[in-house]
């Protein structure tokens, strides 16, 4: 069974733009591991020669006609933002790349 | 790249171009695509990434991707599926792209240029897949906030990525010019770089010739300009050389490329630390592309550069400039095809195209769809001139402008009426002609000397007493008759 060590976590929480104080940090490793040691009762099943399920079943996917509907206005799409002004959803500025 | 011949070094190059599919709908969404819109005008609750809300595939993507799939000589996919590519940016307020991972839908193409040196190259299509585009971020409207817009926010792309067969800026270049024609000619992507409607990603590497082994690849992101993607590839084969040479070690990394400065510049490692965990993406089932689906597109495919090229030259006679000048643009191509279904004097309607018809445009700004004539008419200029019927000066200089302003007169009456009709009556030519040689009998005697270089004289004479209207080549050969007699 895969175990996470403080290292993963932290890259984790980095892909996921988390920052952890080192309490937080401790509580996650071990609830990250407990949720991997439940999942890990699957590995006692005998999988072999069974494909991966990935839909429920079968049917094609389903297409739309290359029509416009506008569905919501622009002051209903800016309406649940944190931070907006009448154009524009707003977030903290993200810096320039150039080393 | 000629002086590469006697390089120690061979460029190896891969090309990454994203582009956006014109469709009125977002891939996965009926929201609006259109370019320029007023800010987060054109989204839906499933563009802006709200809980509890499915995507469902627009099937014009499909039918585009097949189309260039075909185009490019690919194996079209027939099961497809998507995945979630998952990072946090805030202009991808879902936290995923869907995007095709493992089940591209065309594979295994090729495109053939031709080089500069005449030579053919082959360039080989690894993939075409299915994916969605994300919003834009502005860094410096802002002191303190980065402004996000999500109009593009999941307008369908087609990402086309090349094998590494590329080993010059030029022929990148040529890749890349020949690739957005094509997306032009198919009318699935309107190839405006500068809106951002097709950007390249390049991986560049350099190796000793002969090394079988390629070396390690940086990649530049995110060009918007063909000409950058060459100033970018050559600025990196020198930086890689002389790395090598002074044995420095190059490491595979994402640099940009600055167009003020003509150089590339390494983005900070720590935003390369790319792990997208991809996984299927649960919400769209997979997409059947049927034999039938495939054998509708191909039925539907309209005539292509290199189709037209070829046709323009073998059947029309046009040599490979002309017919290349002729075939740059989808409109300008059609309407010369247009044209030369009514007349088979293809080489004076390639020259009426290349000439007066670009100028016109060139002078108004127009482009080829505002172009006033239709090409019927266009062919009955052409036979009207090639017919002797009007001069050909006095077709471009007269009745081209003004059929312009009127374009629904017939050409013929219109020259009529203007009175640029050519004197082709064989007895009034007659005795324009006996005329001039009874005023210039020293000059007759001359010619009939020997000094053959007359003839110009009394061409211009006859010219001047029928008011520029003489059929010259009537008017040549009856003067030749009479002096030669």
């Amino acid at each position: 069974m895969m175990n996470i060590d403080s290292e993963t976590i932290r890259r984790v929480a980095h892909l996921a733009r988390l920052d952890f104080d080192p309490q937080a940090e401790a509580e996650m490793l071990h609830d990250m591991n407990r949720f991997l040691e439940y999942a890990a009762m699957l590995d006692e099943l005998d999988i072999t020669g069974i494909e991966p399920l990935v839909y429920m079943n079968e049917d094609p996917g389903r297409l739309r006609d290359d029509q416009v509907r506008q569905e919501i206005s622009h002051e209903e799409a800016l309406k649940n933002a944190p931070r907006c002004d009448s154009d524009y959803f707003r977030v903290a500025k993200v810096i320039d790349q150039r080393e | 790249m000629n002086k590469s011949e006697e390089h120690p070094y061979e460029l190896v190059v891969g090309l990454e171009v994203h582009t956006q599919l014109t469709t009125q709908s977002k891939a996965f969404s009926s929201d609006a695509t259109e370019y320029g819109a007023a800010p987060n005008t054109q989204v839906s609750a499933i563009s802006l990434g709200h809980p509890g809300t499915l995507p469902m595939l627009n099937r014009q993507v499909v039918d585009d991707a097949i189309r260039l799939g075909l185009a490019l000589n690919c194996r079209i996919r027939e099961r497809n599926e998507f995945a979630r590519k998952n990072y946090f940016y805030a202009d991808l307020p879902k936290g995923y792209q869907i995007t095709q991972h493992t089940t591209p839908i065309a594979t295994e193409g090729y495109m053939d240029l031709r080089q500069s040196d005449g030579q053919m190259f082959r360039l080989r299509i690894t993939r075409i897949h299915m994916e969605e585009d994300a919003g834009k971020s502005m860094h410096d409207q802002d002191a303190y906030d980065s402004l996000i817009d999500l109009n593009r926010c999941g307008v369908p792309l087609l990402e086309i990525v090349t094998e590494p067969d590329i080993r010059s800026a030029a022929q990148a270049g040529q890749y890349l010019t020949e690739l957005r024609r094509l997306l032009r000619y198919l009318e699935i992507c309107d190839g405006n770089m500068e809106e951002g409607s097709m950007r390249c990603d390049a991986n560049i590497s350099v190796r000793r010739k002969g090394d079988v082994q390629l070396g390690t690849k940086v990649e530049v992101k995110n060009m918007n300009s063909i000409r950058h993607v060459q100033r970018a590839i050559e600025h990196e084969f020198v930086r890689q050389v002389a790395m090598i040479e002074s044995r420095q070690a190059i490491s595979s990394e994402t640099r940009s490329f600055d167009a003020g400065r003509g150089n590339t510049f390494a983005l900070r490692s720590k935003e390369q630390a790319n792990d997208y965990r991809y996984f299927p993406e649960p919400d769209l089932q997979p997409v059947i592309v049927s034999e039938d689906w495939k054998t509708m597109i191909r039925a539907n495919m309209p005539p292509l550069p290199a189709d037209l090229l070829h046709d323009f030259t073998s059947r029309c006679g046009l040599n490979e400039y002309d017919a290349g000048v002729l075939t740059e643009s989808r409109e300008i191509a059609l309407y010369y095809n247009n044209i030369i279904t009514n007349t088979r004097h293809y080489k004076a309607a390639a020259n009426w195209v290349m000439g007066p018809v670009k100028s016109w445009l060139n002078a108004h700004a127009l482009s080829m769809k505002d172009f006033p004539l239709s090409a019927a008419c266009m062919a009955l200029l052409t036979e009207l001139v090639e017919d002797g019927g009007i001069s050909h000066t006095a077709a471009v200089q007269k009745l081209f402008p003004a059929l312009v302003s009127q374009p629904s007169e017939d050409p013929a009456e219109l020259a009529n009426r203007m009175g640029l009709q050519q004197v082709q009556d064989p007895d009034e030519l007659l005795r324009l002609a006996r005329e001039v040689l009874q005023a210039w009998p020293d000059k007759v005697a001359a010619y009939r000397s020997g000094k053959k270089g007359m003839i110009g004289l009394f061409m211009g004479e006859l010219m001047k007493k029928s008011g520029g209207k003489a059929d010259p080549k009537m008017a040549a050969k009856l003067l030749e008759g009479l002096l030669d007699a």
